[in-house]
């Protein structure tokens, strides 16, 4: 049995993240998502590559789609898939991400079509009829897609509503991360998971070679930069997603325009914002804790310093703060506000910490202010702005993908949703320091890995309980810290443990046409009705000794072994020694039938028996003996 | 609004540190117990949050069905696929005992039940579809409820009179609440309604942040934009009111008459209730809303001579026994367990008990206990094949874990260390004499053969004496053979000759 993946979408780049999972015969697609740095059919996964196992469509084919979070490279395709290629099989997504998903498709397709005016690949109703075969799950809720699949969704941080998905079929289970984020943020928790039993993690790797130290550092660069700019009577343009981002930089406006008395007004491009911060309301249990705590007496999401928004205000004097979308300035609004407010040095554009290739927020990135960007052939924009970048992002940073998949510590790991060059470097630190294959396909590649599967054995009750008994050991363990981010159960360990250290031992039968068994050595016995035999040896033989020693000769022999075989477990008994089965004795029979040897002067016999198990150890043992000078 | 009781007793402390011991659960969250018990709740459809459960460990699941209602308008639906094909089911709803009425006029009532149903086919499809076509029936009763009360207390504001509703579903409130609203605004009519309990604020905002524990209608209205109750809207325009206390004094600067009152407690001993009641049970025209499950007599004797009209009403609080017979059949428990007061009213089934207070039931069940067995242990197995049986055996050895309810054979950690200690072997059978001397003379050697008998003259052993190519002796009895001689090499190829004798393991 097999995990096989195909990367459909984000293989070593960004956008459009789309990975069909077949665990033991069962596909899963995990995300559905759009590239934003193609306009032509580039932009969606190539979705005619779906093994269609005897089947002719995407419905039998799959078991079930699952979206991790609204973002448009994870949900982008999804209209298209189901009712353009007409996959009409569940869908799975958290309840904030089919609440919210809508919102992100429809500010989306509007730019496609009524600002870039490309054709539409689907329209409104695709986005409603869609939206409909959608399952909204909770977290942590263990869903039975079918009889053989198991999903559950967990915290993922990122966004409101982001998680990260454990499938399991059969024996084999596996993680798929989408996006996420290992620290908390103003409004959303850190990542949180259980630890599982994994054949396969495939995580986001986008700062795959980024370390970040306190986030509040870099959210009050951030402030003095908007202050700065407002301060020298300049506008500052916030080009975002409609949600999340938003409303997250929103947060920290707001808050900080209380603490520093600024009357400067926040504006947000759209109603669509505005409208979010509703859902944002209701769902305030998928928030951060803090957000949560407070939310009886103030709303977080209720801001007091944004006005409302019109067109004529792009061109008003004054300073102001305007969130517009779409982010990564990729067109719509963002781009309409940018080509007016570009060319004054007064101005500010906050860029976020990351942009798809293709769009102009990845142009400015790299760009060396004063400069031209050109739009089309036609049309070019000076650029005296200043461009900042926000240096905090709510993707998780290199130590947070190793924390998560040293914690999870699964037999294979696989990277999607990164830059190639440091997916590389990852990769390989992933399998120096933690011992764990690693994988980082391009896109429309498959990947291979063996996959867990138990044998069923029916059990007797007699093994059951001969395996429970008590076996205790004293461990002593270094201290170890855990992993607080991600699962806030775990305690550190004493140094001290009591290990029980119980062995369960038993036979396995097969019988035909029966399912195999586990019992007891007895067990076996009684059923099949055999009785034990015992194969042992003896012999009896005479050996060196001065019967006037003070040292007895069992004494003396016992040292003599012990010197011999330092390693062996060896019982002194006033009457006997005893290493494991073997046993001697002085013997004192005159007719002890298992003499074989003559009696040689000073000499007294010894007599040894043994079972079968210890036959070679024996024959060493008393060649020992028959050396000896007593 | 039950919870106003425990607000006000004297050992919130006590409450509080109690429910820091509480862990939540979602619907259809696992959660292990000890590693050993798997234990789940489902939605019970009752009220939100309300849930049945299931716990599963290695020798089975158990079902624990309480209260529960089909369908909801407010809290998700009666998840009964999340408790079929369990082994036992303890059957705990005991709302039906009230409604025995019904019953106990057909003389034989669980005849009836199960003549009733026995033109039902046990096909699944269609038992889904006639426990659908009850529960409608069901929630359109339900509905035409919730209406009547609706239009009585409509009346009662019309003429004058204030309404007192002293229940506490919640989901009754806050459905009551919506159906106010929109009768108010059909009479158009501004009469205020108040919530008057300590934790009426904070439950009306709870009950709008908790979409996943709503029923579905509630949640379209979360996709749609809407808040998902129209108390929202009520609070923010004033058409309703939230206060802690009946003396708050804010609440006494808005009263006005008439007015829709809801408080606790239903008893009508405690809470805000006492005070209204007393202020309106001499009003003709004001109104008051009960659940029938209180004894009216009882309840109102501090209140008498009463003025004041008197609505009873019984809201489903379980399920009923058409629909538990129904369930039953879809749920297919190996065993089932009714509470002994249901005796009469259940139709007899393959396997089943009833239990009663403080009594221990055995329940006979096969059980049918199975292991994991890693491939890493797999790979180490030897197997023999057994002389007289087709049987194939191993030895097997391992670390069993308890994981998720499960056991698993897994290769322990400390076993890489132990793998050249394999334990001796097993040799299982008897000594066939003739064998063994055919056996040891294809070896090259020269055997006689005594008997050794015992005082009772009887066989005790064989003794077989090698002559060639060394001297050894061989004392083969039913449970041991001893194999004596100086010679190591011909102690060896005895052992061997008597091993093939046998099965060794
Ligand atoms: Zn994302
Ligand atoms: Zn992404
Ligand atoms: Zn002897």
């Amino acid at each position: 049995m097999a995990i096989e993946c195909l990367v459909l979408g984000a293989g070593q780049e960004v956008g459009k993240s789309c990975v069909v999972v077949t665990i033991n015969g069962k596909r899963i697609m995990f995300d559905c998502g759009m590239h934003m740095g193609y306009s032509d059919m580039r932009r969606y996964p190539d979705f005619s590559l779906i093994p269609k196992s005897n089947c002719s469509d995407f419905t039998n084919s799959l078991a079930c789609v699952i979206i991790t979070h609204f973002h448009l490279d994870h949900i982008g395709a999804l209209p298209y898939f189901t009712e353009v290629c007409g996959y009409n099989g569940p869908i799975y997504m958290t309840y904030p991400t089919k609440a919210l998903a809508p919102l992100m498709l429809e500010d989306y397709r509007k730019v496609m079509v009524d600002r870039r005016g490309e054709e539409e690949t689907f329209t409104s109703e695709d986005i409603v009829e869609c939206m409909k075969k959608v399952t909204a799950v909770d977290l942590k809720q263990t869903v039975q897609v079918d009889k053989d699949l198991q999903i559950r969704a967990y915290y993922a941080g990122h966004v409101l509503g982001a998680a990260m998905i454990y499938a399991k079929v059969g024996d084999a289970g596996m993680v798929y991360t989408g996006d996420y984020n290992m620290t908390p943020d103003r409004h959303l928790g850190a990542a949180r998971i259980d630890r599982l039993q994994l054949d396969l993690v495939i995580t986001e790797s986008t700062y795959a070679t980024t370390y970040r130290d306190s986030k509040y550092a870099r959210e009050r660069e951030f402030l003095k930069a908007v202050h700065n700019c407002i301060a020298g009577g300049g506008k500052v343009l916030i080009p975002t997603f409609a949600l999340g981002r938003a409303q997250e930089l929103c947060m920290l406006l707001d808050d900080y325009w209380e603490r520093m008395n600024l009357k400067v007004p926040i504006y947000f491009s759209s109603g669509l914002t505005i409208q979010a911060n509703m859902y944002y309301q209701i769902l305030i249990n998928w928030t951060s804790q803090k957000v949560k705590d407070t939310f009886t007496t103030r709303n977080a999401f209720d801001f007091k310093n944004v006005c409302s928004f019109d067109r004529s205000l792009i061109t008003a004097p004054g300073p102001c703060v305007l969130f517009a979308t779409p982010g990564m300035v990729s067109g719509g609004f963002s781009l309409e506000v940018f080509k007016q407010w570009a060319p004054s040095e007064q101005n500010l554009v906050m860029l976020p910490g990351y942009c798809v290739a293709g769009t102009i927020g990845h142009k400015l990135m790299s760009a060396k202010i004063p400069t031209q960007i050109h739009l089309d052939q036609d049309t070019r924009i000076d650029v005296r702005c200043q461009i900042h970048q926000l240096s905090f992002s709510p993707h998780t940073d290199a130590k947070g993908i190793m924390d998560l998949v040293k914690f999870l510590s699964p037999k294979h790991v696989m990277l999607v949703h990164g830059e190639k060059p440091n997916m590389a470097t990852l990769k390989e630190k992933i399998r120096s320091e933690l011992g764990i294959k690693c994988y980082d396909p391009a896109n429309n590649e498959t990947v291979c890995i063996p996959s867990t599967n138990y044998i069923k054995a029916r059990y007797s009750d007699a093994f059951q309980e001969s395996s429970l008994c008590p076996n205790f050991k004293f461990l002593k363990t270094s201290s170890r810290q855990d992993f607080d981010s991600v699962n806030s159960h775990m305690r550190t360990k004493p140094f001290l443990q009591v290990c029980d250290d119980r062995m369960a031992e038993g036979m396995l039968t097969l019988q035909k046409n029966q399912n195999p068994k586990v019992v007891t050595q007895n067990e076996v016995m009684t059923s099949l009705g055999l009785e034990k035999h015992e194969v042992k040896f003896d012999h009896c033989f005479p050996v060196v000794y001065v019967a006037n020693s003070k040292i007895s000769l069992l004494k003396q022999l016992f040292e003599r072994l012990v010197q011999e075989f330092p390693d062996l477990n060896m019982e002194d008994f006033p009457e006997h020694l005893q290493i494991q089965s073997f046993v001697v004795f002085v013997c004192s029979n005159e007719e002890c039938p298992h003499r074989s040897e003559q009696k040689k002067c000073d000499a007294v016999y010894c007599c040894c028996s043994w079972s079968l198990a210890d036959e070679k150890l024996a024959w060493k043992l008393i060649s020992v003996m028959k050396e000896f000078r007593g | 609004m039950e919870q106003s009781l425990v607000v006000g007793c004297p050992c919130i402390a006590d409450v509080k540190d109690c429910l820091t011991k509480v862990e939540s659960l979602k619907y259809a969250q696992e959660a292990c117990y000890n590693g050993t018990l798997i234990v789940k709740a489902s939605s019970s459809g009752l009220d939100i949050g309300s849930c049945n459960w299931s716990i599963t460990g290695p020798n089975g699941t158990i079902i624990y069905v309480s209260s529960s209602l089909c369908m909801s308008s407010t809290a998700t639906s009666f998840d009964y696929k999340a408790l079929q094909r369990s082994d036992v089911v303890l059957y705990s709803d005991f709302s039906s005992c009230n409604t025995t009425d019904k019953f106990e006029d057909g003389n034989n009532s669980s005849g009836t039940a199960a003549s009733n149903f026995s033109n039902i086919s046990d096909d699944a499809v269609d038992l889904e579809a006639s426990f659908t076509l009850l529960n409608n029936d069901e929630y359109m009763e339900e509905i035409e409820k919730l209406d009547f009360i609706c239009s009585c207390s409509m009346d009662s504001v019309k003429s004058r009179g204030s309404v007192l509703i002293p229940i506490g579903r919640l989901g009754i409130i806050l459905q009551l609440l919506e159906r106010f609203a929109l009768g108010l605004e059909s009479e158009n009519m501004k009469v205020p309604i108040f919530v008057v309990s300590s934790v009426a604020e904070e439950l009306m905002a709870f009950t709008n942040i908790i979409p996943e524990w709503l029923c579905k209608q509630r949640q379209d209205r979360l996709y749609s934009g809407q808040p998902l109750f129209t108390h929202v809207e009520m609070l923010k325009d004033g058409r309703l009111h939230l206060f802690p206390a009946i003396h708050s004094l804010e609440l006494l600067t808005i009263w006005q008459e008439p007015c829709i009152v809801f408080c606790p407690h239903w008893s009508l001993r405690l809470g805000p209730v006492v005070h209204l009641l007393q202020r309106w049970c001499k009003d003709q025209n004001s109104l008051l809303v009960m659940e029938e499950e209180v004894d009216a007599n009882l309840a109102l004797l501090p209140f008498k001579p009463m003025a004041m009209k008197v609505l009873q009403c019984s809201f489903l609080s379980g399920i009923q026994l058409q629909q538990s017979h129904l369930l039953l059949k879809m749920l297919q428990p190996r065993y089932v367990l009714f509470p002994e007061v249901l005796k009469r009213h259940v139709t007899p089934l393959d396997s089943f008990d009833y239990y009663s207070e403080n009594e221990k039931l055995h329940i006979p069940m096969v059980k049918n206990s199975e292991l994991d067995i890693t491939v890493e242990v797999a790979v180490q197995l030897r197997y023999t094949t057994l002389k007289q049986q087709d049987t194939n055996i191993s030895r097997l050895k391992g670390e069993l874990l308890m994981e998720q309810g499960r056991y698993l054979l897994s290769v322990g950690d400390n076993q890489v260390c132990s793998e050249t200690e394999t334990k001796p072997v097993l040799h299982l059978g008897r000594i066939d004499l003739n064998v063994l001397l055919v056996a040891l003379q294809k070896m090259g050697m020269n055997v006689t053969v005594e008997e050794a008998r015992g005082d009772d003259g009887l066989l005790t052993a064989s003794l077989v004496h090698v002559l060639e190519p060394n001297k050894a002796l061989i004392k083969v009895t039913d449970v041991q053979t001893l194999i004596s001689t100086a010679d190591e090499n011909l102690a060896s190829l005895i052992s061997q000759a008597v091993c093939t004798n046998l099965d060794c393991i």
